[in-house]
């Protein structure tokens, strides 16, 4: 088998494990994997600017903010039911992740990191500031009786579990196929050698830019569906803490692997989860693992996975 | 309250927020310097000097002033001291790798929060300032008198926030003079611009590694030190000068004491400044974007001198 | 903490494991009527980490006296009470996994106990669609604006519309009319900012200027200024870790010539009233919930309430004088239990499948008359909008402490209804 059947095989099973789950799995269980999926969608999508093209972007969160309110006020205060919303936050994500990337990209390194984290602390405080809108902090809540597509209960666990899985898998084939194309192969050059393959005479400019909106906007795709599919959207997901979620899962899961955001969301939910079922100091179990998973899986799971035993691993 | 005395207060209060931010910057942006790894868990060594701020001073009987100047002395040991283990235990072992450092950092961070969590617990506790007068200040003005002075409603400074300006500042000079003066600024200087050829110059520089981590984190644990009779010590007092000193650190450039000082005024200030014209929260809006803004148009920081 | 064991289950378990020995103690004569003696299982949303921390912990004080005076009473409907605590990380997304975590991994009869407004907003979409009645204690006037759903219920304490609504009669009669508000800038200040301002101004005085401090913001001062010369009376309110630095910073602004201060105890809620820098609070004026001190007056409810959580005559832990509780919030929590047990007992709950009439039976509750029930005072509940209504305190400092000096009528915080719930499908 060629590496590119054996990736297309790997997400197709892996899509279809996902399905099958979806009628296996106990309630509470199910409820979990459809929300991880949704967040894992968020990493997938900062995967393909973190991962692949080697930019550390901070601000992630403004994006997530961005589809989620987009979506959010289009049915809380437009009215509007969620298809149309739904790509209002989509629009809402690309343009801003365009006028980010236009700013942000003169910089690289580290001056990259803090001028998103800046950005994203600025929409963050204009969610805030326009709380008249967006309710502020406490942010607002879609009524049940609205999320409703083709006569599907989006708020019915099983349609939700699948309407997640099909976001999710729409992010992971988009990515996979995106890096097994020739434009995948440039932004994986930019990260390992920007001035090579500008002299190979790609407009690295021009791909960088492609990467931080493609990213930025299925960053906001997941935001979207997250309002839509859990009913509430709210200024916590705009925080700083949100932007360095996805970038601990990409990295737990393993940086520039397909899989590694969806297994790095999994990792860190049941790490959560699990341990405060344990003990009331969860926070140390979760730690200690942190600094354990860098002392000895230093390329994340699926990294090391990869380095040791499955090198073709898209 | 009049647009003069205003401005001026504006500026006081944000000279004592920039003091501390700058000790805070200066030990992450030595970490940065000469490491070159981003220590999530910066923010997390200031919070530790806090809380060990507020247990020695909650031990030591008598006057404020005691307990103060022992916690000036043993919170940013114990600060240095967990920074060098940290160091021992998860940095070198990673061989200093920026991916693994970010996650490790983040572990770190974890930990120490919520073991301040579990021993000191969820409240913001006061430690009491050594000296605290209020001082009001005048204020001139060429009225229909000619030249007058008075005292404006509310236009005052406490002794101890003018002592918190002059010791950050004292901190800063002795700082700048050990790193261009001495022996170990030399060495310290020559393992950030050159860690192969330090080693080939026999510069240990694993253990210099660890001392610099130590006393970033003891210069975080000082500014926290100094800053907890006006703010209160917390388990999640983190998070701010973590990122606020990140912002630092770059705009002022890598490296740079000069820089750090002149970012950190800038940063310290500008919001407090803003908000003299606009209201408060549109303020801290605007001057985070221009702080990025500064950013994007000189990307190298205002005083780097080549790209980060 | 999945299942934190409080005192409830901790007497289950020894008793359990005691056989023999239990048949003969009274408590299992009590429980042993009941059809099922199964425990009721509660689920306890407890802010254990993040901002909420320190009311979390108070919260499940109080949550844990409240059970255990329950249970010593013979449970509900002769069924023991288990409390399983879940820390949200004061966080409205982990809120919801919470909720779900309760309705369908722990098999909780009800979810309870969240004071965090974004917590709540963010959790409640959860308990509708998991159908699990949701009380939260949470001061918001979320549940009462209509925003949220048939499930969620505020029984146990009051919103912030009707407490500061009640404040402006006083604060002009006593204090003035000319008024400079400070609050933070989000939901929880924009709702004292338009409350109050309607309010005082239906008083006949004004709001001379808003001040609104970013959230996250660790030095004040330099906003001070915006006060204008001519305020009579400062309005402030505050929360979050700086609370003290806020309070302590305002005193340091004015210094000897301060206008009078009138401000919500949220500003100093669970911070000792003798830290350095307070002495300038002396003769200022507060809103409280439930009177930190033991009053003059002090009901034999409260003495109870006090004794029964384990506070002392001025509001701190028993056993450590410096922890100062949330007093004027955590009585919610008493008082919720309280409300849950009786609209078990009136809609004779047997399980899940009863959460509606459980639900309709609090829904017809009206006076709940101070009792130890109600240790913080008598209560009108409106089963329209699932919110509860009660009488406020206003205290001055006294010798650095407080004392009451004003109680509201329930009237002064009845305000008309903006939802009916009850004409919602469940």
């Amino acid at each position: 088998m060629s590496i590119s059947t054996k990736s297309f095989a790997l997400h197709a099973g892996l899509i279809a494990v996902l399905f099958a789950l979806g009628f296996l799995l106990p309630t509470y269980h199910q409820g979990n994997l459809a929300r991880i999926m949704v967040l894992a969608t968020y990493a997938v999508g900062y995967n393909v600017l973190f991962g692949y093209t080697g930019l550390l972007s901070l601000g992630h969160a403004m994006f997530f903010a961005a589809g989620m309110y987009g979506l959010g006020l289009a049915m809380h205060l437009g009215g509007l039911p969620p298809v149309p919303a739904f790509i209002i936050g989509l629009i809402a994500a690309a343009a801003l992740s365009t006028i980010v990337a236009l700013l942000a990209l003169r910089t690289i390194g580290v001056a990259f990191m803090i001028v998103t984290l800046m950005f994203s602390q600025a929409v963050f405080l204009t969610i805030l500031y326009l709380g008249t809108y967006t309710g502020g902090d406490e942010g607002f809540v879609i009524a049940q009786s609205s999320r409703q597509i083709l006569g599907y209960d989006l708020t019915h666990p099983l349609t939700r579990y699948m309407a997640a899985l099909f976001v999710f898998s729409a992010a992971l084939l988009i990515t996979a196929r995106m890096m097994q194309a020739s434009f995948g192969q440039v932004l994986i050059g930019v990260r390992e050698n920007e001035e090579r393959t500008t002299m190979l005479g790609y407009d690295v400019f021009r791909h960088k830019l492609a990467s931080v909106i493609i990213s930025g906007t299925i960053s906001g795709a997941a935001g979207a569906t997250y309002a839509l599919l859990f009913g509430y959207v709210g200024a916590t997901f705009g925080s700083v803490q949100y932007s360095i979620f996805p970038l601990l899962w990409v990295l737990l899961g393993g940086a520039g692997t397909t899989i590694g955001p969806l297994v790095g969301a999994v990792f860190m939910f049941y790490l959560i989860d699990y341990s405060s079922g344990l003990t009331n100091a969860y926070m140390l179990i979760a730690g200690v693992v942190l600094v354990l998973l860098t002392l000895f899986a230093r390329a994340g799971l699926v990294g090391e996975i990869r380095k040791r035993w499955i090198a073709w691993l898209p | 309250m009049d647009f003069g005395p205003h401005l001026l207060l504006a500026i006081l209060e944000g000279a004592v927020g920039a003091a501390v931010l700058a000790l805070t910057a200066l030990g992450l942006s030595l970490v940065f310097g000469v490491m070159r790894v981003v220590n999530v868990a910066h923010g997390e060594f200031f919070m530790v000097g806090a809380v060990v701020a507020w247990f020695v001073a909650d031990t030591v009987a008598g006057h404020p002033a005691l307990g103060f100047t022992a916690a000036l002395i043993i919170a940013p040991v114990v600060a240095g001291l967990i920074a060098v283990l940290v160091d021992k235990l998860v940095l070198k072992q990673v061989e200093y790798d920026p991916e693994a450092t970010i996650v490790g950092t983040i572990g770190v961070l974890y930990i120490l929060q919520q073991t301040a969590l579990m021993t000191y617990g969820p409240e913001p506790r006061p430690v009491e300032a050594p000296f605290s007068t209020r001082i009001p200040l005048p204020w001139f003005e060429w009225g229909e008198n000619g030249f007058a002075m008075f005292y404006p409603w509310g236009l005052s400074i406490t002794s101890y926030k003018l002592f918190v300006i002059c010791a950050a500042a004292a901190v800063l000079v002795a700082f700048w003079l050990i790193m261009s003066r001495t022996r170990y600024g030399l060495i310290m200087r020559a393992t950030q611009l050159d860690r192969e050829t330090a080693l080939a110059f026999g510069i240990p520089v694993s253990r210099v590694y660890s001392i610099v981590f130590g006393i970033g984190a003891g210069l975080a644990a000082l500014a926290a030190v100094l800053i907890v009779p006006i703010q209160q010590a917390y388990y999640l007092m983190g998070a701010e000068p973590l990122l606020l000193s990140f912002i630092v650190v770059i705009i002022g450039g890598l490296g740079s004491v000069r820089g750090t000082v002149v970012a950190a005024l800038l940063i310290g200030m500008s919001d407090g400044i803003i908000s003299v014209f606009l209201s408060p929260t549109l303020s801290k809006i605007i001057a985070t974007l221009l702080v990025a803004l500064v950013l994007v148009f000189r990307p190298q920081g205002l005083f780097g001198t080549k790209a980060a | 903490m999945t299942k934190t064991s409080m005192t409830t289950r901790r007497t289950l378990l020894k008793s359990a494991a005691a056989g023999g020995l239990l048949a003969a103690s009274p408590l299992m004569g009590r429980f042993a009527s009941a059809q099922s003696s199964a425990p009721i299982k509660i689920g306890f949303q407890q802010h254990s980490t993040g901002i909420g921390a320190a009311y979390g912990r108070w919260y499940g004080r109080t949550t844990e006296a409240a059970v255990k005076l329950i249970n010593d009473g013979g449970g509900i409907n002769g069924r023991p009470v288990e409390i399983v605590a879940e820390d949200d990380g004061t966080d409205p997304k982990r809120g919801a996994e919470v909720v779900e975590k309760f309705a369908n991994q722990h098999n909780c009869d009800v979810a309870f106990g969240t004071l965090f407004s974004h917590v709540v907003y963010g959790s409640a979409p959860a308990a509708g669609e998991q159908k699990l009645p949701y009380f939260v204690v949470s001061e918001g006037h979320h549940v009462a604006s209509g925003a949220l759903n048939r499930y969620t219920l505020q029984p146990g304490i009051t919103d912030v519309k009707s407490q500061v609504q009640a404040m402006a009669p006083y604060v002009a009669e006593n204090l003035g009319k000319k008024v400079t508000m400070i609050f933070p800038d989000f939901a929880f200040g924009h709702d004292h900012r338009d409350f109050f301002t309607a309010a005082i101004e239906a008083q006949g005085g004004e709001v001379l200027e808003h001040i609104a401090i970013p959230p996250t913001e660790t030095s004040f001062t330099k906003y001070f200024p915006k006060i204008p010369r001519d305020t009579e009376v400062i309005y402030h309110v505050m929360v979050g870790p700086a609370v003290l630095t806020f309070v302590k910073e305002l005193g340091e602004f004015f210094g000897p010539s301060a206008p009078a201060i009138f401000g919500f105890i949220d500003s100093l809620e669970a911070v000792d009233m003798a830290s350095p820098g307070l002495e300038f609070l002396e003769g200022t004026y507060f809103w409280e919930g439930n009177p930190r001190y033991a009053q003059a007056d002090q009901t034999s409810h409260d003495k109870m309430f006090r004794a029964a959580v384990g506070v002392d005559d001025n509001g701190a832990s028993l056993s450590d004088s410096k922890d100062v509780s949330t007093y004027a919030h955590m009585f919610g929590c008493w008082e919720t239990l309280h409300v849950i047990k009786a609209g078990m007992e009136a809609a004779g709950y047997q399980g899940p499948e009863d959460r509606a009439k459980l639900i309709e039976a609090v829904e017809a509750m009206t006076d709940m008359p101070e009792s130890d029930a109600h240790p913080q005072g008598p209560k009108l509940f409106n089963g329209k909008t699932h919110q509860v209504f009660g009488v406020q305190y206003i205290s001055r400092v006294e010798k650095g402490k407080l004392v009451k000096v004003h109680t509201t009528s329930i009237e002064d915080t009845l305000y008309e209804d903006e939802v009916d719930y009850t004409t919602m499908s469940f």
